[in-house]
Order: structure tokens, then sequence, then C-alpha cells
């Protein structure tokens, strides 16, 4: 940061320092408060769901988990495909971000934002720009991770 | 009870994004990505399977549990097949969230058509 700065010439610096000082404060407690309570109850419908799969059909605490997550994607293809989630998500933040709802979203949105570019080089290609880097890290650290248990547990544990 | 804890225990992840979003600044690409390495870590330390026990839908349904059920799949596959197995199970449970997005992606591009 401070090596960017450096660089700047002087009236990039003034700039910098009218642009900090006018910047819209983000009211920080209201924003949790809405994530908290949204992102709570979608849990808490995902909660339903699970124990729905539990008492219906052969699933345990563990494995429920899989299809409440499936079930929630469906249902937010619709909400987003009428254009609700959006709404939701500016209101609530993380809310409907952090859940699997939002990584659900950013797919379907893309996808249906693509469309007009056709479905091998619209949708295909850009579906996952959004939820790519989840994937992609997602499944780097878990290979790391998963690595290094095995390595302890196998050759270094016994 | 397991309905109040999945309700606090999914909003307290919740806000732990929005900080991530306001305090530091992220992207919401950077703040899923740090949720789910941190989830795929907690896993690896063991902690995240109790609160899948104490939270339920709370734990599985945010980001984190995406991280989570990676490594999960992956040492699962490794206590059976060995080191091979590190690779070949990292999507063994995942395969749900990442499947469903896909083809409910496609679909939804079918039905719907953009708006604005």
């Amino acid at each position: 940061m401070t090596n960017k700065k450096k660089k700047l010439n002087p009236k990039a610096q003034h700039y910098q320092a009218i642009q900090k000082k006018n910047e819209t404060k983000r009211p920080i407690f209201t924003n949790c408060l809405k994530a908290f309570f949204v992102g709570g109850f979608v849990c808490f419908i995902g909660q339903l769901i699970s124990t729905f799969y539990i008492y219906f059909f052969d699933f345990t605490e563990q494995t429920a988990g899989n299809p409440t997550v499936a079930t929630l994607i469906i249902i937010t293809m619709f909400l987003t495909g009428f254009g609700v989630y959006d709404h939701i998500g500016q209101f609530a933040g993380a809310g409907t971000a952090v859940p699997v709802t939002g990584f659900a979203n950013a797919v379907i949105s893309s996808a249906i934002e693509h469309r007009t570019e056709g479905y091998i080089l619209g949708v295909g290609t850009n579906m996952l720009k959004l939820a790519g880097p989840v994937i992609v890290y997602g499944v780097f650290s878990a290979f790391i991770i998963a690595l290094i248990k095995t390595i302890f547990s196998q050759f270094l544990g016994s | 009870m397991i309905f109040f804890w999945a309700f606090v225990i999914g909003g307290i992840i919740c806000v732990i994004g929005q900080l991530m979003f306001d305090i530091f600044k992220l992207s919401p690409a950077h703040t899923l990505t740090t949720l789910v390495v941190s989830g795929a870590i907690l896993d690896g330390l063991g902690l995240y399977e109790p609160l899948i026990n104490f939270a339920g839908a709370g734990a599985t349904v945010p980001i984190t549990s995406f991280g989570n059920s990676l490594v999960h799949g992956a040492i699962q596959e490794a206590e059976a097949h060995g080191l091979i197995g590190v690779i070949t199970g990292i999507f063994e449970v995942t395969s749900a969230g990442i499947s469903a997005a896909i083809i409910f992606g496609v679909i939804a591009s079918f039905i719907f058509k953009p708006k604005g």
C-alpha cells in the first residue's frame, strides 16, 4: 500500500485524501443486524427442509445437508429467475451471499445474463465466472488439508 | 432447539461475512473464497463436524460447509483407498451443491430471460 502511494503524484494523493474524506460511511451495525436475521432465516428454512428429509426419507443429521442444499438451490433458481433475489440481496448483503443460496444465485444469474451470447460461449463459459474462485480454492485447499491429514494419520500416526 | 441454533449459528456466519465486506472491504468473491477455505481448515482440525451436530442447517447451509465437505470426501476416500483417494474423493460429498447449481443454472437459462 505504501509503495503504491509513493508512485502517485501530489495531485493524485490530494484526490485520494478528498475521496477518503467523502466516502460514505457504511452503516456497519445495521448491515450486520440485517445479515444476521436474513442469514439466520435462510438457515432456519434449511433446517426445516433437512428435518423434512430426516423424517420422511432415510437421511441422518450428517447426510441431510446434501439434499437440503440441492432444494435451496432449486428455490434460488426461481427467486433469481423472477428477479426477487436481487432485491433481497440488496437489503441483506452477506445474509444472502454467504449461505449456499448466494453461490447458486451467482451461478444462475450469470447463466441467465449471458444467454443472449449463445449457450456454449455465453452460458457455458460465463456461468462459473463468479463461482469459479470458490470452487478452485475450495478444491485446492481441501487437497492440501486432506493430504497433510492423511500423511499424518497413515504414515506417521501408526 | 436445533431450529434456534440453526438460526443463531447461520446468522453469526453471515455476520462474519458482512464484517469482511464492510470492515476489510473485500469483494464478495474474496469473502466467499475465504469462508470456503476456512471451512476446509475447520474440518481439517476436526471442528466442523461437532458444529453440524450442534447447529444442523446453521452449519450446512452457509458456504463454509462447502469446504468442509470437500475435505470430508477427500479424507474418507483416503482412508479407504490410500493417498490417491485425496484426489479422487474431493467431490464425493460435495457433488450435490456443485451439480445442482450447474444443472439448475442451465435450466434457468432456458426458462428465464435477462431483465433490465
